[in-house]
């Protein structure tokens, strides 16, 4: 079985800080982890080398930095690491960036699964996944919250849906997202971070790729962001205070009933 | 002198935080009311591959050294006590076959000790000899190729739960201390047994039992270091034993005062965050004082010995240190609560009682003065 697993370094907050003048993400001081649903991603595959055998390769695109999240894979246990890196890459949007990714599936050449976390922490779109099946022409089954059987022809999974689950067969190769709850990723031990730092992570630009420049980074990248910035809160919640809970309550009763709830 | 970590120091230490953070801290309150030996805490820094930090890699360990292991265990018992003293009481079982033992000693045992695939105790104190260890009863007389042991060793941290053990006895018991010998001893071996565990003030979850020898045979082969050479052994742990006292008191020092911190800046009363009041601020200033205090003396302690200087007098500055701070804090840290402090729903109360631990085991805050000042008056100048 041969699993490429799609991650994304991603600033290690839920509260991304925007810079309210130039609408960028503000990175300074903030440390990068892997994209937390990519983590799941990550273990899923490796759970089911564990049990069928194969090899797992991480795939990343982004600046040179992100070979510190493909480290973190190799310290979990992933196979091989490819950072996906060039200057004509940036600025890309979901669809390049997936378009990028797909050539780079095509390089590694035959496989049976493709995992990716269901959107990442910072951009949240949710795309990347689906488009990299788009591209490579292959199925995809999103939000995969268990792996209900997977023999060498396909591959039946449990979907969170927002209100139930649905289990969805596809034959293989398959794209996946995968959802927190899927499993919980495995936190490396010591030695295993001591020996992915002197792994090799395989560094690939746009020319071995074989990518058209046109369809990479902004040129290929028909959506651009226009506006980025930090929602202000405009309604301050209010405590109802009170020496007993009936006051509290009474309280709470009167002034719903001003706002004309009750 | 630079008081700086490297970037692979640092690196090491943010995510064993991580793992303290998320393995261990948010389960601290009930692995203490468990009254049950925290095993999956246990495999859990086994996992992480945490048990043989100072250990050559050839012998499954991490190859670094003792301050790594001391800022590592101060990280883990400022997130949960009970899992920094399993991992504290390790060490004196995992020390002195690292430092007196031979290689095929370090293949079968040290190996086992520094992946965490066991766990190890070290048996030293008795009902008749504590820190005065030169008096312990415990025989160990030669037959044959064996060495047949006699006698009870009590308090004995993760006994019974450990499977490897250092035990000092007496194997010439006429020779009075030069008779004194080290032992490497397995559970299941026959005629090694386990007593009681103790209920004690706190701690609830880590095992302390009675270590019942019975005619137990040892071979030869499990002596550590030379026979009559115990003693020496037994001093040489204590040493690094001290550190890792200090260490576990400076964490859970830390996680009083952040405890402290975190409530006075919540608590509000005459309608102002208590943070604001100039008498709580005293406490915190003299908390976090003392802390660092503790800690320097601590981290001081270990570089030493990583450095391969002598450091006894330092150790047992930092275990005095430490100990008396972590008792210090905690009290106040109980005091900034007020009521509350002294409830069991605030972790406080906890450490209130777990600090008392420090000023006593691995000797007391008063034979910690006497190791000093025997130190002191050696090294210091003859008057003419």
């Amino acid at each position: 079985m041969k699993i490429i697993v799609s991650i994304k370094q991603v600033p290690d907050t839920t509260e991304v800080k925007i810079n309210p003048e130039t609408g960028t993400l503000i990175r300074d001081g903030v440390p990068s982890i892997i994209n937390p649903f990519d983590e799941n991603a990550i273990e899923a595959a490796l759970q089911l080398v564990e049990q069928h055998g194969g090899e797992v390769i991480v795939i990343s695109m982004g600046p040179p930095q992100a070979e510190q999240a493909l480290r973190e894979a190799l310290a979990m246990g992933a196979d091989r690491a490819i950072l996906i890196s060039d200057r004509c890459f940036a600025g890309a949007d979901t669809l390049a960036t997936s378009y990028v990714l797909s050539q780079a599936v095509r390089r590694i050449g035959d496989f049976d699964l493709i995992f990716c976390g269901k959107q990442a922490f910072d951009g949240d779109t949710g795309q990347v996944g689906p488009g990299l099946a788009e591209h490579l022409g292959i199925p995809q089954i999103t939000y995969a919250i268990g792996i209900e059987e997977l023999t060498d022809k396909h591959i039946q999974i449990k979907r969170l849906l927002s209100d139930g689950f649905e289990s969805v067969r596809a034959p293989l190769p398959c794209l996946i997202t995968a959802v927190k709850q899927l499993n919980e990723p495995r936190m490396p031990g010591l030695k295993a971070r001591m020996k992915a730092k002197k792994s090799e992570v395989e560094a690939w630009n746009c020319d071995c790729l074989g990518a058209s420049q046109d369809r990479c980074g902004l040129d290929g990248s028909p959506t651009s962001v226009w506006k980025v910035f930090s929602p202000t809160r405009h309604v301050e919640g209010e405590m109802i205070e009170g020496e007993t809970t009936a006051q509290k309550i009474n309280t709470l009763i009167d002034k719903l009933r001003e706002a004309k709830v009750l | 002198m630079q008081f700086a970590f490297t970037e692979e120091q640092q690196e090491l230490f943010s995510y064993v935080q991580e793992f303290c953070d998320e393995k261990l801290k948010p389960f601290a309150a009930e692995t203490d009311k468990a009254h049950e030996y925290p095993w999956d805490k246990v495999k859990q820094v086994a996992e992480m591959d945490l048990f043989g930090i100072p250990v050559p890699e050839e012998y499954g360990g991490a190859g670094l050294g003792f301050l790594e292991w001391a800022v590592i265990g101060e990280l883990m018992s400022a997130a949960c006590t009970t899992t920094g003293a399993v991992y504290g009481a390790h060490m004196l079982a995992e020390y002195p076959i690292l430092f007196f033992g031979t290689h095929e000693q370090k293949e079968k045992y040290l190996t086992r000790l520094a992946t965490g695939e066991s766990i190890g105790g070290f048996g030293l104190t008795e009902p008749m000899a504590g820190s005065d260890a030169g008096s312990v009863r415990t025989t160990a007389i030669k037959d044959g190729d064996d060495y047949v042991l006699n006698g009870t060793k009590i308090f004995i941290t993760n006994g019974g739960d450990a499977e490897i053990y250092v035990v000092i006895a007496n194997a010439q018991p006429e020779r009075g201390m030069r008779g004194i010998t080290a032992f490497i001893l397995e559970k299941g071996m026959p005629g090694f047994e386990f007593g009681k565990n103790e209920e004690k003030m706190a701690y609830k979850s880590l095992s302390n039992r009675e270590l019942i020898f019975n005619d137990c045979r040892v071979p030869a082969e499990n002596v550590l270091h030379k026979p009559g050479r115990g003693f020496q052994v037994a001093m040489e742990t204590l040493r690094v034993g001290r550190i890792g006292m200090a260490i576990g008191a400076v964490g859970l020092a830390q996680a009083a005062f952040d405890a402290a911190i975190e409530y006075a800046q919540v608590r509000e009363q005459f309608g102002e965050k208590i943070a604001n009041f100039q008498l709580i601020q005293m406490h915190l200033a003299n908390m976090a004082t003392e802390i660092e205090a503790g800690r320097l003396l601590t981290y001081r302690a270990a570089w030493l010995k990583d450095q391969g200087l002598a450091f006894e007098k330092e150790a047992a500055m930092a275990k005095l240190k430490t100990s008396e701070v972590a008792a210090m804090v905690t009290s106040t840290a109980v005091q900034v609560h007020g009521g509350y402090g002294y409830c069991s729903e605030y972790p406080v109360e906890r450490y209130m009682r777990e600090a008392k631990l420090f000023e006593i085991v691995e000797g007391t805050s008063e034979i910690q003065r006497l190791v000093i000042a025997n130190q002191l008056l050696k090294d210091a100048p003859r008057p003419q």
